[in-house]
């Protein structure tokens, strides 16, 4: 249904297809779209109010981030770092880069640390999962439509209620003397409680059970729509099930897992509140150092350059989830 | 396919205890009399006085009634901008600037939380100086920067929703309307907004239920004396279970599944009400 006045013209300047153009649509009735470009002098402004929000809110929010990821920290200063672009007297621009902070990212070897464990962190939480989610997916699109409608609602009901309540859930179960150890006891399983809580372990449970319902629904999205006689064709052929699946469900099904695990790596690298809670105090995530280093060292600077070098990081992931974002949207279109 | 479909099924259940034995024992462990929480006092249990300490614990409620104020004002905002976002991407056609904003819409939903954070607070503390030297006025950070905060990282979801549903029918009903005469605004007030109703109700609850629950940015954003009630939870549980946590959240879990099963309700309801209309017409 768009018009797209670079491919196709519009009826002032006709484009490559003038003639066929003037004899469609000349006459015709307008396009709404066109018309709505053509007379209605508030269609820009209504493009302008979004787009000034978000410039304003979320794009120049970037830019003085990563102005003061270059600036000189100051303890005492009120904010704590000097300023990076200053009018000097005679009338000049006085511009300070100062790429220590950067240098200290890479250098310290807390940071370091921090950076190859969130990492990690995020990787085994992605396939765990993935490893969890797919065939939950998988049974869900093909259970019946009356229960379909029921498991779907049972995933997405957990994403209603609290993020941080349901990791609190968690405490209850893996501590010390929490809900696990205690029936583990009971049953004569174990003689001493495991130390669950403050572990990666932990972690990873807080991430795969938090992220789980945004692993499945792209990955049911993708394999719902799969076309079932495909599969009986090869059952006819002669394949069987495990070989079908191999060469026909999961190269199909690769769209949603690509979603569905940067949906999962790409704010499990950022997480703050599960490795608050459950995590290991002695190695820390990178959220954490960032709101450590920003809210108890006051260093703006280096809080900034985190920040920035976070981003830089995601920023690859980050195009390619957009990318499969609009064709989901373009193919829902038609 | 049989051993296939085993193997799923039983991931599938496997998954949903998962799923939801966090929640039930924080529900069950709720009615506990012991303060330990984990450790079932069968003599003096159940008990509902973690309740009656919750509904006494003014800190929870000032907290609670807080985050409900910014939350709809968050849902409204980003209802309003995110559903001009959305009619923008999928109805305006081509105009200069359209990939920006598709990439300013959906990168919200990926940004790690942290970094929306501390880049919205170094904002307002750089339009603090800023209002400081242009009219030496100081604004505090309060309920309206968490404000503007949650609407920019929640419009994205509103977006993404309402922009899936107008893809989802063509817009042969507002061109019949503008070809009737109606103004565009007219248009998009009379058919438009009641086509992607449903969406706008979604979006507004999604982007309350984020608002409601959001700890990271507001943390970043919000000024002294402003706690939101995730606030007030996260500085509790920092320090290991608080029974009257657990009834809160009980609470809390019971209201959302009351809404989520309502609404499968009612959306059932409606669905066999059109199917019942459209056989009508069709045979009438």
């Amino acid at each position: 249904m768009r018009i797209s006045g670079a491919r196709i013209g519009t009826r002032d300047s006709p484009g490559r297809l003038g003639p066929i153009w003037t004899f469609l649509f000349r006459y015709g009735p307008p396009r709404w779209t066109e018309y709505v470009l053509r007379n209605w002098s508030g269609q820009r402004l209504v493009i302008a109010i979004p787009y000034t929000w978000l410039l304003l809110f979320f794009l120049v929010p970037f830019l003085i981030v990563l102005k003061i990821s270059f600036a000189e920290f100051s303890p005492l200063g009120r904010p704590p770092y000097e300023p990076v672009f200053q009018w000097l007297e005679e009338g000049a621009l006085q511009i300070k880069l100062l790429i220590g902070s950067y240098v200290y990212l890479f250098n310290e070897p807390l940071y370091v640390s921090s950076w190859g464990y969130s990492i990690k962190v995020a990787f085994f939480s992605t396939i765990f999962c993935l490893m969890l989610g797919y065939p939950m997916a998988y049974a869900i699109s093909r259970a019946e439509p009356t229960y379909r409608n029921v498991f779907l609602m049972l995933i997405i009901l957990p994403f209603w209620t609290s993020f941080l309540l349901r990791v609190y859930a968690w405490i209850g179960l893996l501590k010390t003397d929490g809900v696990i150890n205690n029936v583990l006891q009971f049953f004569g399983i174990i003689n001493e409680p495991l130390a669950m809580m403050n572990t990666s372990f932990a972690v990873y449970i807080g991430i795969v059970y938090s992220y789980l319902p945004f692993m499945i629904l792209p990955l049911y999205s993708n394999l719902e729509k799969h076309d079932n006689t495909l599969l009986e064709a090869a059952n006819d052929l002669g394949a069987g099930p495990i070989k079908s699946f191999m060469r026909i469900t999961l190269p199909l099904s690769f769209p949603g897992i690509v979603a569905g695990s940067l949906l999962v790596f790409i704010p499990a690298v950022g997480e703050y509140v599960i490795p608050s809670l459950l995590g290991r105090t002695d190695q820390l995530m990178v959220a954490k150092l960032l709101s450590d280093e920003f809210f108890l060292n006051r260093d703006w600077p280096k809080a900034s350059a985190v920040a920035i070098a976070m981003l830089l990081l995601l920023v690859v992931p980050i195009m390619i989830f957009q990318r499969f974002q609009n064709k989901e949207l373009a193919a829902a279109k038609k | 396919m049989r051993t296939q479909g085993l193997f799923s099924k039983t991931m599938l259940g496997f998954g949903f205890f998962f799923l939801y034995v966090p929640i039930l024992s924080m529900v069950f462990f709720s009615f506990n009399n012991s303060r330990l929480v984990t450790v079932w006092d069968a003599a003096n249990s159940p008990t509902l006085k973690w309740y009656a300490k919750l509904f006494d614990d003014s800190a929870i409620l000032s907290a609670a009634w807080l985050s409900i104020q910014v939350a709809s004002m968050t849902a409204t905002g980003a209802v309003i901008l995110g559903t001009l976002a959305g009619l923008i991407l999928s109805r305006f056609g081509p105009f200069k600037g359209r990939a920006i904003l598709q990439g300013l819409t959906t990168a919200p939903l990926v940004m790690p939380e942290v970094i929306t954070g501390l880049s919205m607070l170094l904002l307002f503390v750089s339009l603090e100086q800023l209002f400081q030297y242009l009219f030496g006025w100081q604004f505090d950070r309060g309920v309206v920067t968490i404000t503007i905060a949650h609407i920019t990282f929640t419009m994205a979801y509103v977006t993404v929703v309402v922009q899936s549903r107008l893809a989802s029918f063509d817009d042969s009903l507002e061109e019949a309307a503008l070809d009737l005469g109606a103004r565009p605004a007219k248009v998009f007030f009379r058919i438009t907004v009641p086509l992607i109703l449903p969406a706008i109700l979604s979006g507004w609850l999604l982007a309350f239920t984020l608002s409601w629950d959001d700890l990271v940015v507001t943390q970043f954003v919000s000024g002294p004396g402003s706690n939101t009630l995730p606030m007030v939870i996260f500085s509790r549980v920092r320090l290991g279970v608080s029974p009257v946590v657990n009834a809160l959240a009980t609470i809390m879990v019971l209201v959302v599944a009351l809404g989520v099963i309502l609404s499968a309700i009612l959306m059932r309801r409606q669905e066999q009400r059109r199917k019942r209309e459209e056989q009508m017409a069709a045979t009438g």
